[in-house]
C-alpha cells in the first residue's frame, strides 16, 4: 500500500512542493489536496494584472483539474480543514469529514490584516488576496465610483493602480510619510509617488483612518482629523499575517508563523509546512522565490532523499505597475558600519542606491531604470567583493564592458520577430508564447521547450529578461542555487564537495550516492562529472571516454561534414624548417584537403576521415609532434611574440617563456578551454590581455593578467600582479590554473568565473598567501604527472581502436 | 515479417553507452548499446543536419547528436520533443553473443 500524503492549502507553495515530489518519487504517495478556495491552483501574483485588466483568470491557472487527475491526485476544493488529530493521523474538514495521512503538508498561506476599525465588517470592505477579492473589486468598479485603499505598500499600490485602470476614483491612505516603506528609501519613494500622482492616483500621507461609516454597505471613511471621504469600496492592504489558525488548533508550535526546521518539518516530524504560513529561523516570507526554494527542499525530504537543507533566502521586489520600474533588495537602509553609493538624476527620473558593507552589497534600491537590478542582486547573494569595480558599479554592468545582460527596456521594445537565440534561430515571439502557453517559470523550462539559450548560452541574459518581463514579479529571480542539470537537484559546488568529502571515485558512485534522477545522466552532466573526478583524483581516476564529448573522446575536432581536424602542438607558436618540411610531407602523403594557419599560431589539417586519424597521428608522432588539444576543454595554445630575441622593443625572452609555459601546462584538462599568451612588451602583439592567463614582459620582469577571452563577449584580463623571475611566473601560473580547475563550474570559462568570485578572491589565494599559492601549484604539478601522455601516440599504437574502425563493412 | 538477418559482429565489441558503425552500400548505420545492455540501430544521420549520431553521447535510451545537441530516441529514431524529425531505425538482435541486423527499416508511426 502506498503511503498517504495530505496537503492542506491548494496554493502556490503547496502545489509546487507536490510537483517536486512527483518529479522525484512519482509513485511513492497517494496524494489528497484540500483547498478552501473553489479553484484549482492559480498564480496569485498575477491577480494584480487581472485587476488591471491585463490578464484573465483563465490565463493565470497554473494547474488545471486535469493535471490533478493525470497525476492521480484527489483534489477537494471548497472545503476547509479545521483540525488535525495528530495522534490518529487524521485531518478533519469543516463538514466533519475525516481523512487519514502518513505525512501531512501544511501550506495555508497568509491572510490580509484587517484593521480593527468600527465598520470593518460593512459590505464593500475587503482585503486583496484571492480571486474572490478581485471579483468583488471588479464588480464594484462597474457600479460605483469612489475607492479608498488603506496602505501604500506593494499590494496597496497594485490594487490602487488596478482600480484606477478600471475607471474608479482612487485615494490611497498611508500612515507614514513614505510609500512602500519596506522596499523604498526616501528619495525613491518620492519619485514613485509623483509618477503615480501624474497617472491620477491621490494620496493622503501620514494619515490615519478612524472609522468606516455606512449602513449596510460602506459609504464614507472617517479620518483621525475628522475629515470624511466618500467611499464605495475600501481595500485594506496593510499587511499580511501567516495563516496559523489550523496549526494553532492542532497545537503545533507557532510564533508568528508555524515554526519549522531546515528540512521544513514542524515540531511534529510527520507534519511539514511550507509557504507564507511558515516561520523559519525567525523569518517569514511574502514572495514566491523563497517559498519555491522551501518547496524544493521539502519535496526532497518527503521523497525520502533527505539531502537538501533550507537555509533562508534573500529577496528582492519589483512593483507590477506597468510603466513604472522599481527594484529593491536586501537591507537598503544600512547600519552604522555600512556606506551608501548613490546615483540620482531627478530630471530623467533615475535613482540608484547601493548599500555596501565590507565592499559587499547588502542592499539595493533602484527607480526609473532597473536594468541592472538582477546583476546587483546576484552580486548581493553571491557576496561578491566589489572592490575592483566599485568606482563604476553605479553605472551598471554594461559599463564593465559586458554587454548583452539585463537590458529590460531594450528587450521589452524588441519586435516579436527579433532573433534572441542566434544558435537555434529562435525569436522573441516564440519564447514569449512558450512562456505564456506552457506556463514556464525557469530558464531550464524555456530551454527545454524552445531550445533558446540551449546552445552557446550567450543569449541567456536576454532569455532571463524575457522571463522576467513575461511572467512578472519575482520570477526574474531564478532560485539562487542552480542545479547542475535536470538529472539532479544538486549544484556544481555541492557535487564537487561531495566527490571530495565522500571520496567518490567513479561516475556511477557519484550518481548512486547523490541519487541521480536519471539512470545514466545526460550529455550535460556526464562530461562535467568526468572532469570533476579527473581533477579530484588525478592519480586514481580512470577516465570514462563514453562520458566525453566526441571531440575529446577521439582527440580531434568534428567538422560539419563529419570529418575531423588535426592540430599538432607547436610549442609557443615557434617552429623550424625541419618541422615544416615534415608537416608538409605528411599533409601531402595523406592528401589533406585543407591546411590552415590558425588564430592560435598552429597549423591545422582539415577534412581528415575518422578512420585515417590514427595513421596521420602515427606519422606526426614519428616527426616529434604531440596533440594540440584544440578539441578539448583543456590547455589550448600559448601564443608568443618574438620578444627580446629579435624585436627592437622586446624587454624579455617572451618566446622562451611561452614555450616553457606550454611544456608545463599542456595536457591538463580544464573546466573550459584555457589559453595563454606571452608578449615581449606592453605593445602586446601576442594579445595576452584577452587570454585566460596572459603574461606581458616589462623591464623589471613580468606582469600577470587573468580572466580574459575573445569570443562573443570580449573581456579584457584583470591585472593580477607583477613578478620578477621565470620561476615565479611558472608558480603563479600553475597555482592560478589549479585554483580555477578545482573551483570553477564545468563549462565556466575564467572570465565568468572571475566575475562570479571576484578578482580579490583570486588574489587573496594566489598573490597574498604564499603558502596557498605553493600548495595550489604543487597540486597542479602533481596532476600533470598523469596528464602529459600524448593521446595521439597511444592511439596510433592501437588504443581505442574500436573508435576509429567500423564493426563491419557490408559494402 | 521474415527478416533477413545479417551478422554484424560480437556484442562485446560495442562499448557500453557507446556505439559502432556498420558500413552498408546504402550508407552508415550506427549500433548503440545502452547501460542496460540493450542494442538499437539507427541510420547514422541526424534528422537535423545529418550529424553522425554514432559520435554522440548515449544516455538512457537516447543519444545526443554531436553537432547541435538534438536528442534522438534510440528505439524509434524520433527526435525528442520539441524537436521534430525522424531517422530510420532497423531491427537488431543478439544471439549467442553475436549481433545481427536486418536492413529492412522498422516502421515508426510519427
Ligand atoms: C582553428 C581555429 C580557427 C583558425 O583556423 O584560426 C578555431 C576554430 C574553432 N574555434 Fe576558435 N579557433 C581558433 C582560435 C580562436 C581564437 C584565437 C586565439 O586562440 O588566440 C579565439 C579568441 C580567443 C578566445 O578563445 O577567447 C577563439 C574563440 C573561440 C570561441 C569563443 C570562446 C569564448 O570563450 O567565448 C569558440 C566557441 C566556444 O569555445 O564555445 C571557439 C570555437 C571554435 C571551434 C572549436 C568551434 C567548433 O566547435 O567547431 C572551432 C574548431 C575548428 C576546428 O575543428 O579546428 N573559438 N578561437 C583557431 C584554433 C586555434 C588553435 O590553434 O588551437
Ligand atoms: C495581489 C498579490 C500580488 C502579489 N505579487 C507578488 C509578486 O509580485 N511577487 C511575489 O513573489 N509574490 C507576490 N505575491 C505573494 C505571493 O502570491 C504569495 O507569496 C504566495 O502565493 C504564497 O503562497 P502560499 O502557498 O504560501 O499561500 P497561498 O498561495 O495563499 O495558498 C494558500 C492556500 O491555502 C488555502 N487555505 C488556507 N487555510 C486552509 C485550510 N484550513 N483548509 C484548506 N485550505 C486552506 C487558502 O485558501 C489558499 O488558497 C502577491 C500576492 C498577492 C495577493
Ligand atoms: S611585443 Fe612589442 S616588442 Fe615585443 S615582440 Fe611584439 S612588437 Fe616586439
Ligand atoms: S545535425 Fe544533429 S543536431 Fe544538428
Amino acid at each position: 500500500m502506498k503511503e498517504k500524503l495530505v496537503l492542506v492549502g491548494n496554493g502556490m507553495a503547496g502545489v509546487r512542493t507536490l510537483e517536486e515530489v512527483l518529479k522525484l518519487a512519482p509513485d511513492m504517495y497517494e496524494i489528497t489536496v484540500f483547498g478552501e478556495e473553489p479553484y484549482p491552483n492559480y498564480n496569485r501574483i498575477m491577480l494584480s494584472p487581472v485587476l488591471a485588466g491585463e490578464k484573465t483568470i483563465e490565463e493565470i491557472t497554473l494547474n488545471d483539474r486535469q493535471w490533478y487527475e493525470d497525476n492521480g491526485i484527489k483534489l477537494v476544493t471548497g472545503k476547509k480543514v479545521t483540525n488535525i488529530d495528530r495522534i490518529k493521523h487524521k485531518v478533519i474538514a469543516d463538514d466533519g469529514s475525516e481523512h487519514s495521512y502518513d505525512r501531512l503538508l501544511i501550506a495555508t498561506g497568509s491572510k490580509p490584516i484587517i484593521l480593527p476599525l468600527p465598520g470593518k465588517d460593512l459590505k464593500g470592505v475587503i482585503g486583496f488576496r484571492d480571486i474572490h477579492d478581485v471579483d468583488l473589486m471588479l464588480e464594484a468598479s462597474t457600479k460605483y465610483k469612489n475607492a479608498i485603499v488603506i496602505g501604500g505598500g506593494l499590494l496597496g499600490l497594485e490594487a490602487a493602480n488596478g482600480l484606477m485602470q478600471q475607471g474608479m476614483n482612487v485615494t490611497v491612505i498611508h500612515l507614514l510619510d513614505r510609500l512602500m516603506e519596506k522596499q523604498l528609501d526616501d528619495a525613491s519613494a518620492k519619485m514613485l509617488k509623483s509618477s503615480l500622482e501624474e497617472r491620477g492616483l491621490k494620496f493622503l500621507m501620514e494619515t490615519q483612518t478612524e472609522a468606516i461609516l455606512g449602513k449596510n454597505r460602506v459609504e464614507k471613511v472617517k479620518l483621525k482629523d475628522g475629515t470624511e471621504l466618500d467611499a464605495d469600496l475600501v481595500v485594506m492592504a496593510v499587511g499580511i499575517r501567516p495563516n496559523v489558525d489550523l496549526a494553532k488548533t492542532a497545537k503545533l508550535h507557532t510564533i508568528r508563523g508555524i515554526v519549522v526546521n531546515d528540512t521544513l518539518q514542524t515540531y511534529d516530524p510527520r507534519v511539514y509546512a511550507v509557504g507564507e504560513c511558515v516561520e523559519h529561523r525567525s523569518n517569514t516570507y511574502g514572495l514566491v522565490a523563497p517559498l519555491f526554494e522551501m518547496s524544493k527542499v521539502c519535496a526532497n525530504h518527503l521523497a525520502k532523499h533527505g539531502i537538501g537543507m533550507y537555509q533562508g533566502s534573500v529577496t528582492s521586489t519589483k512593483l507590477k505597475v506597468t510603466g513604472i520600474d522599481l527594484f529593491s533588495a536586501g537591507d537598503f537602509f544600512g547600519n552604522e558600519n555600512s556606506e551608501d553609493l548613490v546615483y540620482q538624476d531627478e530630471a530623467s527620473g533615475v535613482y540608484r542606491k547601493l548599500v555596501v558593507q565590507n565592499n559587499r552589497i547588502i542592499g539595493a534600491v533602484m527607480y526609473g531604470d532597473t536594468i541592472d537590478g538582477s546583476w546587483y542582486f546576484d552580486l548581493l547573494r553571491d557576496e561578491t567583493d566589489i572592490t575592483d569595480f566599485r568606482k563604476t558599479i553605479l553605472f551598471g554592468q554594461a559599463h564593465l564592458g559586458d554587454s548583452g545582460h539585463g537590458e529590460d527596456d531594450r528587450v521589452a521594445l524588441m519586435a516579436d520577430t527579433a532573433e534572441i537565440c542566434g544558435c537555434n534561430g529562435i525569436c522573441k515571439g516564440e519564447i514569449v508564447k512558450a512562456i505564456t502557453k506552457e506556463k514556464l517559470f525557469t530558464l531550464e523550462d524555456v530551454r527545454l521547450h524552445t531550445k533558446a539559450s540551449n546552445s552557446c548560452g550567450s543569449c541567456t541574459g536576454l532569455v532571463e529578461t524575457l522571463l522576467a518581463l513575461t511572467v512578472g514579479g519575482d520570477y526574474s529571480v531564478a532560485p539562487h542555487l542552480k542545479p547542475m542539470c535536470g538529472c539532479t537537484d544538486f549544484t556544481h559546488d555541492e557535487v564537487r564537495g561531495t566527490i571530495k568529502r565522500n571520496e567518490l571515485k567513479t561516475i556511477r558512485n557519484v550518481m548512486d550516492f547523490m541519487e541521480w534522477k536519471t539512470p545514466d545522466g545526460c550529455g550535460k552532466c556526464r562530461p562535467g562529472l568526468n572532469f570533476y573526478l579527473t581533477c579530484a583524483w588525478p592519480d586514481e581516476y580512470v577516465d570514462d571516454s563514453q562520458s566525453r564529448f566526441i571531440n575529446e573522446r577521439v582527440h580531434a575536432n568534428i567538422q560539419k561534414d563529419g570529418t575531423y581536424s588535426v592540430i599538432p602542438r607547436m610549442w609557443g607558436g615557434e617552429t623550424t624548417p625541419k618541422e615544416l618540411i615534415a608537416l608538409g610531407q605528411i599533409a601531402e602523403n595523406h592528401k589533406v584537403p585543407t591546411v590552415h594557419v590558425t588564430g592560435g599560431q598552429r597549423i591545422d589539417f582539415l577534412g581528415i576521415k575518422k578512420e585515417n586519424l590514427p595513421a596521420i597521428w602515427g606519422d606526426l608522432s614519428k616527426a616529434g609532434f604531440v596533440s594540440g588539444h584544440a578539441y578539448g576543454k583543456a590547455v589550448r595554445t600559448v601564443k608568443t611574440c618574438v620578444g627580446s630575441e629579435w624585436c627592437r622593443f622586446g624587454t624579455q625572452n617572451s618566446t622562451q617563456m611561452g614555450i616553457d609555459l606550454e611544456k608545463m601546462t599542456w595536457g591538463s584538462w580544464m573546466p573550459h578551454k584555457f589559453k595563454l599568451a606571452v608578449s615581449g612588451c606592453p605593445r602586446n602583439c601576442a594579445e595576452a590581455t584577452i587570454k585566460d592567463f596572459g603574461v606581458v614582459a616589462v623591464d623589471s620582469g613580468w606582469e600577470l593578467h587573468v580572466g580574459g577571452n575573445g569570443g562573443v563577449k570580449v573581456r579584457a584580463t584583470d591585472f593580477m600582479c607583477a613578478v620578477t623571475t621565470t620561476d615565479e611566473v611558472k608558480e603563479y601560473c600553475a597555482a592560478f590554473m589549479q585554483l580555477y580547475r578545482s573551483e570553477a563550474h564545468y563549462l565556466e570559462r575564467t572570465a565568468p568565473w572571475i566575475e562570479r568570485v571576484g578578482l580579490t578572491y583570486v588574489k587573496e589565494r594566489i598573490v597574498d598567501d604564499a603558502e596557498k599559492r605553493k600548495k595550489f601549484a604543487e597540486e597542479f604539478w602533481f596532476s600533470q604527472k598523469f596528464s602529459q601522455d600524448d593521446p595521439w601516440k597511444a592511439r596510433a599504437e592501437g588504443v581505442d581502436a574500436h573508435e576509429y574502425t567500423p564493426i563491419v563493412s557490408m559494402v | 515479417m521474415s527478416e533477413n538477418w545479417l551478422k554484424v559482429g560480437k556484442f562485446d565489441d560495442i562499448p557500453k553507452l557507446g556505439s559502432r558503425l556498420v558500413k552498408t552500400a546504402d550508407g552508415d548505420i550506427a549500433i548503440f548499446r545502452t547501460s542496460e545492455d540493450e542494442i538499437f540501430a539507427l541510420r547514422d544521420s541526424c534528422p537535423h543536419k545529418q550529424g553522425p549520431l554514432s559520435q554522440g553521447i548515449v544516455y538512457g535510451k537516447k543519444v545526443s547528436c554531436p553537432l547541435h545537441d538534438w536528442k534522438i530516441h534510440l528505439d524509434t529514431g524520433l527526435a525528442v520533443a520539441p524537436d521534430e524529425g525522424c531517422t530510420a531505425s532497423f531491427p537488431v538482435k543478439i544471439d549467442a553473443g553475436i549481433v545481427y541486423i536486418s536492413l529492412d527499416e522498422k516502421k515508426t508511426e510519427e
